[in-house]
């Protein structure tokens, strides 16, 4: 009898009802927050979908651009794909490695302080925004030597490479010390501890961070704007000595066009960013939650 | 003899040691002093181990016995903030000093820890692939062989050495993780509690190699178990936490001789109540 009656006594307790009401308040301003959050996201892929969704087709990554077209010829933005492509795939070899090599130097090898220094660097460089990096990157290489493809490719290396380097400090300090000192025991030097037995553990994580950057600057403009997107032309290039014509950019020219065909591609061309971005980020999530299972099993 | 035999008979072993002059010295430890972020661990620690003898660290937590002996393969080099000063003589050479390569430290002063910590690799790789990185790659399955029978696993994982190290049980994982240790023949193998996280059967499995063992290492044993220590050491070292001026705690060594006279007839009050289990 006495836990029951002293339940129901704390039950009837003063101020209760109040404190009952202002946790439902709390816990419905937080659902509000959460899918205010689901429904910008979701207004935004229905509303490029709706537009885009009428000019896609294989047409669209395949033809290439016919100017003042009209909708009279099937076209596409074939070399506004490819060019993405090179320069994407260019910026994550350039990214990749360094941002790597950083991250194991942070967590491996640096002392606390130098660990904070370059953390803060990386902060900061994560923040700077996508322009300045653009901008940095026309002064230093642009001035003198005209766009390529090469110069885009460095500028969206500058942005992948702290998002690389955070997601791989992030799962080099999941890894459990015990592992490393196992190796280090053995009388296994330091380097060949991080890269046999450190490394091969982070894979996924470092394979989610990239991919993950992959996705956010695939979409990137302004950096491209002052670094490849000047004589683009309308044909598929491959070459990164000249200036690439990129997704992010064709989006950009068309949609200030007049003729409507072109804002429909321009909408379809988004369309198609939006879907690769989603799939990407959807692929990284289940890699992320392999990798970290994988680890968690090694504890 | 199967291994429940052996851990239902195992009886505190007779030993008459040498006199300690004609032992070899295998370790000189001298007015060593360990630090965590300028706070003393250990202080002033002098005492020598000897070559294929047990020895045994006891005391109560938080005295420095497992500081002190990753002072000895400068396995405490990746604790930021530490800092030690004395010297510790490994065969009359300083390992503490600023020239010495703390790999070649290791590779002559093997470690096996606390918790199982065996390589996410399957159960060969776990045994082999320090022999690979360290070349013996001569007869490398029948290294793995004679190691993972000497750590007394052999019988129960040679049908499935391919399986992932991962799926043995803790005790298991724990011999496997000795059998790594030997497998690359150190020296010296230092254990830091090997057996805290095991059942009986494993623990007692342990003792025996280290028993079996002995003749081709030396031992060095960290262990909150004074009956382990009873049964499986040649000498034993008492630690103990001293007090300082201002409420400084630290670990000092109290007493260092034979474990029969530690356990019979030790000489001070303070290592007396440990092993009457008056305190700790």
């Amino acid at each position: 009898m006495s836990t029951h009656s002293l339940t129901k006594a704390a039950l009837r307790a003063e101020g209760l009802p109040r404190r009952r009401a202002v946790n439902r308040l709390m816990e419905l301003l937080a659902w509000l927050a959460a899918g205010i959050a689901v429904a910008i996201l979701g207004v935004v892929v229905w509303s490029v979908a709706r537009r885009g969704a009428g000019a896609l087709n294989l047409d669209l990554i395949t033809k290439v651009p016919v100017p003042f077209n009209f909708g009279n010829t099937p076209s596409g933005l074939a070399n506004a794909f490819a060019g993405s492509l090179v320069i994407v795939g260019l910026a994550t070899l350039m990214a990749l490695p360094i941002g790597i090599l950083v991250a194991v130097y942070i967590n491996e090898f640096a002392r606390p302080a130098i660990r904070t220094a370059v953390g803060l660097a990386l902060d900061v460089l994560n923040g700077v925004p996508a322009i300045v990096i653009g901008i940095f990157v026309f002064g230093l290489f642009v001035v003198g030597h005209g766009q390529s493809g090469y110069a885009g490719a460095f500028a969206l290396a500058c942005l992948m490479l702290p998002l690389v380097a955070r997601s791989t400090i992030e799962v080099l300090a999941l890894v459990p010390n015990a592992l490393r000192e196992a190796s280090l025991a053995l009388g296994v030097p330091r380097w060949r501890t991080t890269l046999s037995i450190v490394l091969p553990q982070t894979l996924g994580g470092i394979v989610t961070g990239t991919v993950l950057a992959v996705a956010r600057v695939a979409g990137e403009t302004a950096p491209i704007l002052f670094t490849s997107s000047v004589g683009v032309g309308t044909l598929v290039h491959w070459d990164p000595h000249h200036a690439l014509q990129t997704v992010p950019v064709a989006i950009f020219e068309l949609s200030e066009s007049a003729d409507p065909a072109d804002h429909a591609q321009a909408w379809a061309a988004a369309l198609v960013l939006l879907l690769f971005i989603l799939v990407v980020n959807l692929v990284a999530r289940t890699l992320a939650a392999r990798s970290r299972s994988r680890i968690g099993a090694a504890r | 003899m199967s291994t429940i035999d052996r851990a239902l008979t195992l009886q505190p072993r007779q030993r008459s040691l040498p006199p300690r002059e004609r032992l070899e010295r295998i370790f000189q430890i001298e007015d060593l002093d360990a630090l965590y972020g300028g706070k003393h661990a250990i202080k002033g620690v002098t005492m020598d181990v000897y070559k294929n003898l047990v020895t045994a660290i006891i005391g109560p937590s938080g005295c420095g016995k497992s500081t002190f002996i990753r002072c000895l393969n400068r396995m405490n080099d990746l604790v930021p903030a530490f800092t030690q000063t004395g010297t510790i003589r490994y065969h009359g050479q300083d390992v503490t000093a600023r020239d010495v390569d703390p790999v070649a430290v290791r590779r002559n002063i093997g470690m096996v820890f606390q918790r199982p910590n065996p390589f996410p690799k399957s159960i060969f790789e776990n045994v082999a692939w320090g022999m690979k990185v360290l070349g013996l790659k001569d007869g490398l399955e029948d290294r793995v062989e004679r190691a993972l029978t000497q750590a007394a696993l052999w019988d129960e994982v040679k049908d499935r050495l391919k399986a992932s190290a991962l799926s043995l049980s803790g005790g298991q994982q724990q011999r496997l993780c000795i059998a790594r240790a030997i497998a690359v023949e150190p020296d010296v193998v230092l254990m830091d509690e090997p057996a805290s996280a095991l059942d009986p059967i494993a623990t007692s499995a342990i003792e025996q190699l280290m028993h079996d063992l002995k003749g081709e290492y030396t031992f060095v044993i960290v262990t909150h178990n004074m009956q382990q220590a009873a049964r499986v050491a040649d000498m034993t070292a008492f630690f103990s936490i001293s007090r300082g001026g201002e409420g400084e705690r630290f670990g000092e060594l109290v007493e260092y001789d034979s474990t029969e006279k530690i356990f019979t007839d030790p000489s001070d009050r303070r290592t007396e109540d440990y092993v009457t289990g008056r305190f700790g």
